[in-house]
């Protein structure tokens, strides 16, 4: 009697749609009871994010982080891991790049910084995600708990490293000293103005590329590897897995090391290829908005992509929209961003089951006849 | 030296009130079986509402209900989603802390037109510091003193009502029959089930009482610590208390103590801020801010002691059906 399968579109596409629009809808009321016009704000919010090049390219900007601690969400929650640290790991990866451009760069080529940063990222953005992980897998502390805590710990970290050793002889404000140019991630402008395209002023930089690399590099991961399979078992089954002979322990170690590097690239975005020194707070949220993007995305490489597109834009476009109707600012998105949380993953099965049952029952009504 | 201590002692109290309320309130919602996260957004929901309908209606005790409704208004739609929807109550949490830093600047912006932060209050607005009877007369006895009128007296109500609900939640939790219970389904909700009583109502139980905690907590912080709201103004004392919870391993005395504990240690780490040991150097004070959490990751890896919390905390409860 089991035949009866659910679509795929309603899985992927019906269900997610449904979850943004309620969280657009009620976002939408909040906008109304504070006495401003929704569809107008919506009007704004789309222009600023979409409406010109420079827009555009801000929101590839804010798309870059996202995609980075998105993915690091769903590698965590692929094995049954919820990684709530991406805060934490992105600011200390930030610190690895920082590192690695404060020493190399009066003496080393873009060429040679490059690929040395994205190692420094990646090596501590996973070192801030191995004790937590480390605990969770050998002495069963809860890996939520500890990673809370490691986000604080790191925050405390920075200011003293700040404060203590990093800061530049020369501003009065906690900024180390500015990288020389040959440690700056290139904009995209700069080699895209060259062949015709527009993208403005805006931020966005190389980073962007490693992003989609990486979202390739988690497909690949996840789905067409032995190591990805342990990492699904983990996650669907950890019992079946331990009996299916996986070291458990030694996945999820791995799986949060990967996590973590992840979540760390954000520093080469922020680091190398904005700010142009280290500096504190820098990480600004981005790792609890890849929840919202993890989530939204269903923990696919795909998903994960369009989702932050649709946050990029969303951050982007509340930035905009508060030019125009001073009594919106950036905070409303933080309020979607909520609002998607709640809706696709802590009421997930609100609508979920209902929606299944339908087509189910639908499906086994045409099977009859 | 002693008046020192004395002072040190006065800031941790202030510092420990709003952790203690609360940590007891994820007590009794992680004693049930329900992970709270979300301690973090219900006292800042709260210390909005409450500085809010304080400035609007000119009274403190106005303030502490509506920032307590506002604190269970969030609780329950904690509990919709963990007891009602079976939803994970770590994500459920997440949203619940980003949907109120987001809100709570934007009603704050449009009501209040001042960045997002409430008037500040001033006179009945406020909690106020109340001299307990003859701590004037006390103040030159030698030792018992000082610590009577500068140490115990001279506190707004909320922080004595915050030490009050120790022996309360204890009394609550161990000797009365909603105690039992509580206990009974956080660790097996099977149990509880077959006995006849509700899973789901006594949940929803819990995660009320913590709403109102959490909603004297954040009513403290902006009626009667500080004088008005400011953005995010609860600052991650809501996973400090989580902290302390765990710290004080599910148990309201030790939990208390958890979070004198951690107060003293941000009392120490204001003081020493720019002092110079000698053959030190400066103290990095940002060291000791983050000892609570290093010592609680210390004590869950069981390194020191061993925390263990209540067995079906976290799992949504699916009753049986024939």
């Amino acid at each position: 009697m089991n035949q009866a399968k659910v679509p795929v579109w309603v899985n992927i596409a019906l269900i997610p749609l449904l979850n943004i629009t309620l969280a657009f809808v009620i976002s939408g009321l909040v906008i109304y009871a504070i006495g401003q016009n929704p569809i107008e704000a919506a009007g704004y919010m789309i222009y600023g994010a979409f409406g010109y090049s420079e827009g555009v390219g801000y929101t590839l900007y804010y798309a870059t982080n996202f995609i980075f601690t998105g993915l690091a969400v769903c590698v965590a929650f692929k094995a049954g891991l919820f990684n709530i640290g991406g805060e934490g790991q992105a600011y200390i990866g930030g610190l690895g790049v920082g590192l690695v451009c404060l020493a190399l760069d009066h003496s080393m080529p873009f060429i040679v910084i490059a690929p040395l940063a994205i190692i420094g990222a990646a090596v501590f953005g996973a070192a801030w995600a191995y004790v937590p992980a480390y605990l969770q897998a050998r002495r069963g502390s809860h890996i939520v708990i500890t990673t809370i805590m490691f986000n604080f710990i790191a925050s405390s970290l920075m200011v003293y490293l700040m404060v203590n050793w990093l800061k530049g002889t020369q501003n009065m404000s906690l900024n180390s000293r500015t990288f020389e140019q040959n440690a700056w991630m290139p904009y995209l402008h700069t080699l895209l103005t060259p062949l015709g395209i527009d993208i403005g002023d805006s931020p966005v930089n190389l980073s962007f590329f490693w992003a989609l690399l990486c979202c390739f590099g988690v497909w690949l991961l996840i789905w067409h590897t032995r190591w990805g399979y342990q990492l699904r078992t983990l996650g669907t089954n950890p019992t079946a897995a331990k009996y299916a002979g996986i070291d458990t322990a030694k996945v999820t170690i791995w799986v949060m090391l990967v996590s973590g590097a992840l979540a760390g690239f954000v520093g080469l975005n922020e680091i190398m290829g904005v700010n142009h020194s280290l500096l504190l707070n820098f990480a600004a949220g981005y790792g609890f908005t890849g929840i919202a993007v993890a989530l939204m995305g269903r923990n696919h490489p795909v998903g994960i992509f369009l989702a932050a597109i649709l946050f990029g834009a969303l951050y982007q476009g509340g930035a905009e929209v508060s030019f125009d109707m001073p009594q919106i600012t950036p905070d409303i998105v933080v309020v979607v961003q909520g609002l998607v949380i709640l809706f696709s993953g802590a009421l997930e099965h609100m609508f979920k089951d209902r929606i299944e049952g339908f087509f189910i029952r639908r499906a086994a009504a045409a099977q009859e006849k | 030296m002693y008046d020192t201590l004395i002072q040190m002692l006065d800031a941790t109290v202030r510092v420990s009130a709003p952790l203690i309320l609360a940590a007891l309130a994820g007590l009794f919602s992680e004693r049930a079986g329900i992970v709270d996260i979300s301690l973090e957004g219900k006292i800042l929901g709260s210390a909005f509402a409450a500085a809010a309908a304080s400035a609007v209606f000119g009274s403190a005790w106005i303030g502490l209900i509506f920032g307590i409704i506002a604190s269970v208004a969030l609780a329950l739609i904690h509990g919709f989603a963990c007891i009602t929807h079976r939803g994970d109550h770590i994500v459920s949490g997440v949203a619940i802390n980003t949907i109120v830093a987001g809100l709570t600047v934007t009603l704050g912006l449009h009501w209040f037109n001042m960045g997002g932060q409430t008037p500040a209050l001033s006179g009945d607005q406020r909690f106020l510091d109340i001299t307990l009877p003859f701590a004037h007369a006390m103040q030159n006895v030698p030792v018992i003193g000082q610590i009577y009128s500068n140490l115990i007296s001279g506190h707004n109500i909320l922080v004595y009502l915050a030490f009050v609900m120790v022996p309360v939640t204890y009394w609550i939790v161990y000797k009365t029959r909603f105690g039992l219970r509580l206990r009974a389904v956080g660790e097996n909700p099977h149990a509880v089930d077959t006995a006849g009583i509700s899973v789901t109502w006594l949940r929803y139980r819990a995660v009320m009482m913590c709403g109102i905690l959490c909603g004297v907590a954040g009513a403290y912080l902006s009626t009667a610590h500080n004088a008005g709201f400011l953005k995010n103004m609860s600052a991650g004392q809501g996973y400090m208390a989580l902290a302390a919870l765990i710290f004080g391993k599910w148990r309201p005395v030790p939990v208390m103590f958890a979070c004198l504990l951690f107060g003293f240690l941000n009392a120490v780490a204001v003081r020493l801020q720019g002092v110079i040991i000698p053959g030190v150097g400066e103290v990095p004070v940002q060291a000791i801010e983050s000892l609570p959490y290093v010592l609680t990751i210390l004590l869950l890896a069981g390194f020191i002691g061993k925390a263990v919390g209540p067995k079906a905390v976290g799992r949504p409860y699916v009753k049986e059906r024939a």
